[in-house]
C-alpha cells in the first residue's frame, strides 16, 4: 500500500502529537481578524434564544389573557406583536447566519491563501518530495473542514453550553436535591464526550490522510492518462485505485461504526436522568417533600437538556475531524524551508555577473553529490559544465539561484554571499532556459511576459522574434493571444523551448544557466533555437549543461565533472593537453559528433 | 501583415481565463434534474433494503422519542399521584428500557445509513475512476486534471450528503407530517385547513428560493474546481514560477479565484439564511392564525380550549419537519449541482469504441498498412492528414520525417488508435484496428514518446507497468536490455527507489531508458517510437541508442526520427509534409530523387552538430 505515504517520506512529519487543544487555537486564531462579525453573529445568537425562551411563554399568556380570557382585542393585537416578534428574530437569525458563515468563509480564504503562498516560497526539495494530490487534499479538504468548525460549529457549541447552563440553574434554584440528582449524569456525559472525542481523532486524521491518498491515486493517473492507454493498463489501474478506495471505505465504515455507538450514547446517558427523576422525584412526592408542579417543571427542563446534548454529539466528531485536519494544514505551514531570506538579507540591483563558488559541497537526502567545488567565473564568461549524468552539473545550476542551499560552503555573486540578497532580487539576475519548459494555461504572450509583466507589446515581439519564436506564433489561430498549456493549443518541444528563450531575453538577466541540447525537433528548428540560443548569452555570465561541442569549444572555462568534484578544469586546448579524463570524453563523445555529422 | 497582441490589464499574468475553469457543464442546469436523481438513485438500489431497514429504525425512533411523554404521564396520573411504589419503580424501569431500546435504534440507523453513504460513495468514485480510464485521449487534452479531480473527490462527497442522510430524513419527515396532517383534519378539519393556507405560500417561496441557489450552487461546484485546478497548476509549475520570482503574481492570481470561491459561497449561503428564516417566519404565522380563529371559536364555543392546546403543539409539530425539509432542500441544491458534474462526466460519450465481440488481436508479425487515411480533431478543424498510404513490412523499421507540424506524431496516435481516423483504414498483419479489442491492439502497439511519464511509485513498479505480473528476474532482464540496469543498481535502493512526482530524481536520458525497459518488458510487436535528443549527456545517449537498436531488432517499428543514424538505418523513411506523405524510399534513393528530402537533408542533416 505505497500510495499511502506522508508529505516528506524523508523528513518524517511530527504526527499526531499536538494537543488538540493547541491546534484548536491556531486554528481560531484565523477568526481574530473578523472578530467583529463573530461577535455580532454570537450578539444575534443571544438575542435569538432570548426570542426563542420568550415566544412559547408570550403563546401561552395569549391562551391565558386572550383566548381564556376571552379579550378580543388582546387577542388581536397580541398575535400581532407574535409576528413582529417572529419577523425581528428571523432577521437576527440572518444575521447569525450571514455574520458566521462570512467570518469562517474568510477564515477557509486566509488558510487557502497561507497555503497557497507557503507552497510557492517553499524551495524545490520540498516540491521534490510531496505529491500534488495530497497538497491538494491539504488546501481544499482539510480547509473546509477547520472553515466549518470555525463557522456553525462552534456556533452550534456556544447555543448548547448555553441553553444546558441556563437549565442547570434553574433546576438547581427550584430544588437544589434533586437537581443536583439531576445533573449527576453530567460527569458521566462529559466524560464519554472527552473519551469519544480522543478515540475519532486519530482515526479520522487516517481518514483524511487516506482521502488524501485518493486525490493523489487520481491526480497522477490523469497526468500519466497516455501511457495507462500505451500499455492497455486500464484494468491494472482500475484495481489499484480500487485498493485504495477500499481502504478509505473500511476507515470511514470504522469511523461510522465509532461514531453510531458514541453519539447515541450521549443521548442514552442524558435520557437516563429523566428515569432518574421520575423515579427519585415521586418518591419524594410521595413523602410529601416537594410538589407534583416541581416534578413536572424538572421533566420539561430535562427536555431542555437533551437539545445541548444533540448537538454535542454532532459536534464532538466536527472538532476532531477538523482537529486532525489543522493539523495536516499546519504541516504545511509549519513547515520551515531551508532557501529563504536570511534576516537582513539586502535587495541587490544589476550585478555584473562575477560568480565565484568556495568549496560548496552538497547533499541530497542521503547522497553527496558535490564535494568541496571551488571555482571563478568573471562577468560575461561562459562555463560549460561537462560531465555524465549525476555528476552534479544539474546541482552546480541549481544552487546558483538557490533552488537548493549547499550544505558547505558559500557562493558569492560579485563578491557578495548569494544568501546575503533577497531571494527575489537574487534570481531577478538569472535567467533559466531548460529543456524541460513549463508552460501554463494562458495566452502565449502571457507566457513569454512571466518573467517580466510590465513589459509592452513591442518588447513582447521583440523577444519572440529574437527568439525566432514570432513567425511560429503568427501562425497560430489567435497569433500572441492563443491560449497554450493544458486544455490549449499544443505546442511542439522546440517551440515550447523558443517561448522559454523569448521568456529569458525579455527578462535580460546578468547570468543566464541553460542546457545546449535542444529538444527532438526537425534540424531546420533545431538551427533556429542554436541561433537564438547564441543571441541570448552575448555578454551574459552563461552556464551552459554542454552536450555539443562547439559550446565546449567557445566556453571561456570548461569544468568536467566527476563525482561531484571537478576533475578538470581549463579550456578546449589546455584541457586537450592537460587533461586525460577531457581526452577521453572528447574522444568517447563530442568528436563522435563530428564524424556522425 | 496585420496583428494585435491586444491591451493586457495590469496583473494579468498566465491563468487569466481561469474563469471559465469550471463552466463546462454549466449550461442547462435545472432545479431538480430527473436525469441525475434516476442516476443517483441507482446507486442506491443494491442497498434498498438496509435503507427500508434504516427508516423503519427512525420510525421506531420516532415512536420512541413520542412515547416518553406518555410514560411520564401515566407514571404521574396513575403511579406517583395514587403513591403506589411498586407501579413507578416498573414505569421507571419501562422508561429505561425505551430508552436503551431508543439508543440501540438509533445507533444501528446511524450506523446503516453511514455505511450505505460510504459505500454508494466508493462505488461512484470507482466508477469514475473506471470511466476516466476508457475515456479517449482526446477528453484528457481538453480537460484540466485538477478539475477533474475535484469531481471525483469533492462533488461526489457533496451528493452523499443527500443520497444517505437525507433521504432517510425526507422519508422520515414526509411520515410523520402524513400522520400529523390525519391528526389534526380528525380534530378539526376547520382548523386544520385554516392552518394549510401557509402551505401554498410555503410553496412559492420554496420555487422561488430554488431558482436563485440552483445558479448559486452551482457556482460553488465550479468555483472550487477552479481553485484545485489553480492550485494544482502552481504546484506543477512551482519551479518555474521560482525560477522566475513570480510567486507574488501567482499569489495575487490565486487570491482572486479563492476570493471568487468565497463569495459564491457566502452568495449561496446568503439565500439560504433568507429562506430559512423565511419558512420560520411562515410557521408562525400558521401559529397565529390557529391563535387568532381559534381563539374566536374558543370564544364562540365552536372548540374546547383543550382542542385549541393540542392544535398549536401539532402546527409546531408539522413546522418542524418542514423546517427539516427545507434544510435538506439546501443541501439538495448543492448536491444537484455536484450530480449533474457527475453524471456530465460518467456520460460523457466514449469516441474509441470496440465492435461488440471484436476478438482479440493476436501477436504476429506486424505489418502495418495505412490506407487512404485522413484525420481532423474536431469537425470543425482543418484536416491534419490528408490521404495518407503507408505499408511497412514486418519487421521493418520505417522513419517519417518532415518539420514540426507536418502530422508526424498524429499518424503515430492513430495506429496505436488514440484517435480514430476520420476516412481510411490501418492494418495490422491484414486486421483493421477497429475491428479488435482495443486492449489487444495496445499490448501489440507499444508507444514510446519524447518525455516517457513515470509514476510516482518504484522503478520496479514502473518498469513492470504493462506487464505486472512479470517476476523481478525478468524486469532485471528488460532493464538490462534497456541499458538502464546500471544506473538503477547504483541507486542506493535500487529497484525500490522510488521515482519522485514528475521523475524529478532521475536525468531525462535515465527516464527515457525506464521507458524503454517499461516496453521491452511487454514485447509488444509493433513499436512507435518518438525519437528524443533530449538533453541527454552522451554517454547516455550512447546507452540510449545501443538499447533502441536491441529493441528495433525483429519488431516492426515506426520511428519519429531527429537524427541522421536513425535515417540511414532505417528500412524506410516516409517524408511527411503539411499532413500529407511528399516522398518516400530508403535514404540513398531519396537523395538521388533531388526532392524535399534532399533539400532537407542538405540544410538539416550536412551540418548537423547532433550525434
Amino acid at each position: 500500500m505505497n500510495q499511502q505515504k506522508n508529505l516528506t517520506p524523508n523528513v518524517p512529519l511530527p504526527m499526531p502529537s499536538a494537543p488538540l487543544f493547541q491546534v484548536l487555537r491556531r486554528a481560531y486564531g484565523y477568526l481574530r481578524p473578523y472578530w467583529k462579525k463573530t461577535a455580532g453573529a454570537y450578539i444575534a445568537l443571544f438575542a435569538v434564544l432570548g426570542f426563542n425562551t420568550l415566544i412559547p411563554q408570550f403563546i401561552r399568556w395569549i391562551i391565558d389573557n386572550g383566548i381564556a380570557g376571552k379579550q378580543m382585542s388582546v387577542l388581536t393585537w397580541s398575535v400581532l406583536a407574535l409576528l413582529a416578534m417572529t419577523i425581528i428574530k428571523g432577521a437576527l437569525n440572518y444575521f447569525v447566519g450571514l455574520l458566521s458563515e462570512t467570518a469562517s468563509q474568510n477564515v477557509a480564504f486566509d488558510l487557502r491563501n497561507d497555503i497557497q503562498r507557503k507552497l510557492t516560497q517553499l524551495s524545490f526539495s520540498f516540491h521534490d518530495q510531496s505529491e500534488t494530490g495530497e497538497l491538494l487534499s491539504r488546501a481544499v479538504q482539510d480547509v473546509e473542514r477547520v472553515r466549518f468548525l470555525t463557522g456553525r460549529a462552534t456556533l452550534r457549541i456556544a447555543e448548547g453550553v448555553l441553553l444546558l447552563l441556563i437549565t442547570s440553574i434553574v433546576l438547581l434554584v427550584m430544588d437544589f436535591k434533586l437537581g443536583l440528582l439531576t445533573l449527576l449524569t453530567m460527569p458521566a456525559l462529559v466524560y464519554q464526550a472527552m473519551r469519544f472525542g480522543s478515540r475519532f481523532r486519530p482515526l479520522s486524521l487516517q481518514v483524511q490522510k487516506q482521502l488524501a491518498a485518493l486525490t493523489t491515486a487520481v491526480e497522477q493517473n490523469l497526468r500519466g492518462s497516455r501511457v495507462v492507454k500505451a500499455f492497455a493498463q486500464e484494468k491494472a489501474e482500475i484495481e489499484r485505485f480500487g485498493i485504495t478506495n477500499n481502504i478509505w471505505l473500511q476507515l470511514s465504515n470504522q469511523a461510522a461504526r465509532m461514531q453510531a455507538f458514541n453519539v447515541p450514547m450521549l443521548f442514552l446517558i442524558a435520557n437516563l436522568g429523566m428515569a432518574i427523576i421520575i423515579f427519585y422525584g415521586g418518591s419524594q412526592y410521595m413523602e410529601g417533600i416537594i410538589s407534583m408542579g416541581t416534578i413536572v417543571a424538572f421533566v420539561s427542563y430535562v427536555g431542555n437538556l437533551i437539545e445541548p446534548v444533540r448537538r454535542l454529539g454532532m459536534i464532538i466528531p466536527a472538532i476532531a475531524i477538523a482537529g486532525a485536519a489543522s493539523e495536516r494544514i499546519f504541516d504545511v505551514l509549519d513547515f520551515s524551508s531551508q532557501v529563504r531570506d536570511e534576516p537582513g538579507a539586502k535587495a541587490i540591483k544589476k550585478v555584473n555577473g562575477r560568480v565565484r563558488f568556495e568549496h560548496v559541497s552538497f547533499h541530497y537526502g542521503r547522497n553527496q553529490i558535490l564535494k568541496d567545488v571551488s571555482f571563478d567565473v568573471q562577468p560575461g564568461q561562459v562555463v560549460a559544465l561537462l560531465g555524465l549524468t549525476g555528476s552534479g552539473k544539474s546541482s552546480i545550476v541549481n544552487l546558483i539561484p538557490r533552488f537548493y542551499d549547499p550544505s558547505a560552503g558559500r557562493i558569492l555573486v560579485d563578491e557578495m554571499d548569494i544568501r546575503a540578497m533577497t531571494l527575489k532580487s537574487l534570481r531577478r539576475q538569472i535567467g533559466i532556459v531548460l529543456q524541460e519548459t513549463t508552460l501554463f494555461a494562458a495566452t502565449i504572450r502571457e507566457n513569454i511576459a512571466f518573467g517580466n509583466e510590465k513589459a509592452t507589446d513591442e518588447e513582447v515581439i521583440a523577444a519572440a522574434s529574437a527568439a525566432q519564436a514570432h513567425e511560429f506564433i503568427m501562425q497560430t489561430p489567435q497569433g500572441y493571444q492563443t491560449r497554450i498549456g493544458e486544455r490549449g493549443v499544443t505546442l511542439s518541444g522546440g517551440q515550447k523551448q523558443r517561448i522559454a528563450i523569448a521568456r529569458a531575453i525579455l527578462m535580460n538577466p546578468r547570468i543566464l544557466i541553460l542546457d545546449d541540447a535542444t529538444a527532438s525537433v526537425d534540424t531546420a528548428t533545431e538551427q533556429l533555437i542554436h541561433q537564438a540560443l547564441t543571441r541570448l548569452i552575448q555578454g551574459r555570465t552563461t552556464f551552459v549543461i554542454a552536450h555539443r561541442l562547439s559550446t565546449v569549444r567557445h566556453a571561456d572555462l570548461i569544468l568536467v565533472l566527476e563525482g561531484g568534484t571537478i576533475a578538470a578544469r581549463g579550456t578546449h586546448e589546455e584541457l586537450l593537453r592537460s587533461s586525460s579524463t577531457y581526452r577521453a570524453i572528447y574522444n568517447q563523445q563530442l568528436k563522435k559528433q563530428e564524424e556522425t555529422g | 501583415m496585420s496583428f494585435s497582441i491586444g491591451p493586457t490589464s495590469s496583473g494579468s499574468g498566465p491563468r487569466t481565463l481561469l474563469e471559465d475553469f469550471g463552466s463546462v457543464g454549466e449550461q442547462n442546469g435545472e432545479v431538480y434534474n430527473p436525469r441525475v436523481v434516476r442516476r443517483m438513485l441507482a446507486y442506491l438500489a443494491p442497498y434498498r433494503w438496509r435503507m427500508v431497514a434504516a427508516l423503519l429504525l427512525t420510525l421506531v425512533e420516532a415512536g420512541l422519542t413520542l412515547l416518553t411523554p406518555y410514560l411520564i404521564k401515566v407514571a404521574i396520573d396513575q403511579y406517583i399521584i395514587p403513591a403506589n411504589r411498586q407501579g413507578l419503580a416498573r414505569i421507571a424501569l419501562t422508561l429505561t428500557i425505551s430508552f436503551i431500546l431508543l439508543f440501540a435504534a438509533s445507533s444501528f440507523q446511524r450506523y446503516i445509513v453511514s455505511w450505505v453513504g460510504q459505500n454508494v460513495l466508493t462505488t461512484l468514485r470507482a466508477d469514475l475512476f473506471t470511466k476516466l480510464q476508457y475515456l479517449q485521449q482526446a477528453y484528457h487534452d481538453r480537460h484540466i486534471v485538477g478539475v477533474t479531480v475535484s469531481r471525483v473527490i469533492n462533488d461526489v462527497a457533496e451528493i452523499n450528503e443527500l443520497l444517505s442522510q437525507g433521504i432517510i430524513t425526507l422519508l422520515g419527515d414526509l411520515v410523520v407530517l402524513i400522520g400529523i396532517i390525519i391528526v389534526m383534519l380528525s380534530m378539526s378539519p376547520r382548523l386544520a385547513l385554516l392552518t394549510f393556507t401557509v402551505l401554498p405560500i410555503m410553496l412559492a417561496a420554496t420555487w422561488l428560493f430554488s431558482r436563485q441557489a440552483r445558479k448559486a450552487f452551482r457556482k460553488t461546484r465550479s468555483s472550487v474546481a477552479a481553485v484545485v485546478g489553480d492550485l494544482a497548476m502552481d504546484i506543477n509549475g512551482i519551479r518555474a514560477i521560482q525560477a522566475f520570482t513570480r510567486e507574488k503574481a501567482s499569489q495575487e492570481r490565486f487570491e482572486q479565484v479563492n476570493l471568487k470561491n468565497r463569495d459564491a459561497y457566502i452568495n449561496a449561503m446568503n439565500l439560504s439564511f433568507i429562506f430559512l428564516p423565511g419558512i420560520e417566519f411562515l410557521g408562525m404565522l400558521a401559529t397565529v392564525i390557529v391563535l387568532w380563529f381559534g381563539g374566536h371559536y374558543v370564544m364562540g364555543s365552536a372548540v374546547t380550549l383543550g382542542v385549541m392546546v393540542a392544535f398549536l403543539s401539532y402546527v409546531n409539530r408539522f413546522f418542524q419537519p418542514i423546517q427539516e425539509l427545507s434544510r435538506i432542500y439546501t443541501t439538495f441544491q448543492s448536491a444537484m449541482a455536484g450530480g449533474e458534474q457527475v453524471v456530465e462526466l460518467l456520460d460523457t460519450p466514449l469516441e474509441i469504441i470496440e465492435k461488440p465481440g471484436a476478438p482479440e488481436l493476436l501477436p504476429q508479425n506486424g505489418e502495418i498498412r495505412v490506407t487512404g487515411v485522413s484525420f481532423r480533431y474536431n469537425p470543425d478543424s482543418a484536416e491534419v492528414l490528408h490521404d495518407i498510404h503507408m505499408v511497412i513490412p514486418a519487421g521493418k523499421t520505417a522513419a517519417l520525417v518532415g518539420p514540426t507540424g507536418a502530422g508526424k506524431t498524429t499518424i503515430a496516435n492513430l495506429i496505436a488508435r488514440f484517435y480514430d481516423t476520420t476516412a481510411g483504414s490501418i492494418t495490422i498483419d491484414g486486421v483493421d484496428i477497429r475491428d479488435v479489442t482495443i486492449h489487444s491492439l495496445r499490448r501489440q502497439v507499444c508507444v514510446i514518446s519524447q518525455d516517457p511519464f513515470l509514476f510516482s511509485r518504484s522503478i520496479a513498479e514502473n518498469i513492470r507497468f504493462g506487464n505486472p505480473a512479470a517476476t523481478d528476474e525478468a524486469v532485471m532482464q528488460a532493464a538490462r536490455q534497456a541499458n538502464a540496469h546500471d544506473f538503477i543498481d547504483r541507486l542506493p535502493d535500487g529497484y525500490n527507489t522510488r521515482v519522485l512526482e514528475g521523475g524529478v530524481n532521475l536525468s531525462q536520458g535515465q527516464r527515457q531508458l525506464l521507458s524503454i525497459a517499461r516496453a521491452l518488458l511487454t514485447n509488444p510487436a509493433v513499436l512507435i517510437l518518438d525519437e528524443a535528443t533530449a538533453n541527454i549527456d552522451s554517454v547516455t545517449e550512447a546507452l540510449l541508442q545501443d538499447a533502441i537498436a536491441r529493441m528495433l531488432k525483429g519488431r516492426t517499428a515506426m520511428v519519429i526520427a531527429h537524427r541522421l543514424s536513425t535515417v540511414r538505418n532505417a528500412d524506410l523513411v516516409f517524408v511527411i509534409a503539411e499532413g500529407k506523405i511528399v516522398e518516400q524510399g530508403t535514404h540513398n534513393s531519396l537523395l538521388k530523387m533531388n526532392g524535399l528530402y534532399r533539400q532537407l537533408y542538405e540544410r538539416q542533416f550536412m551540418d548537423e552538430p547532433g550525434t
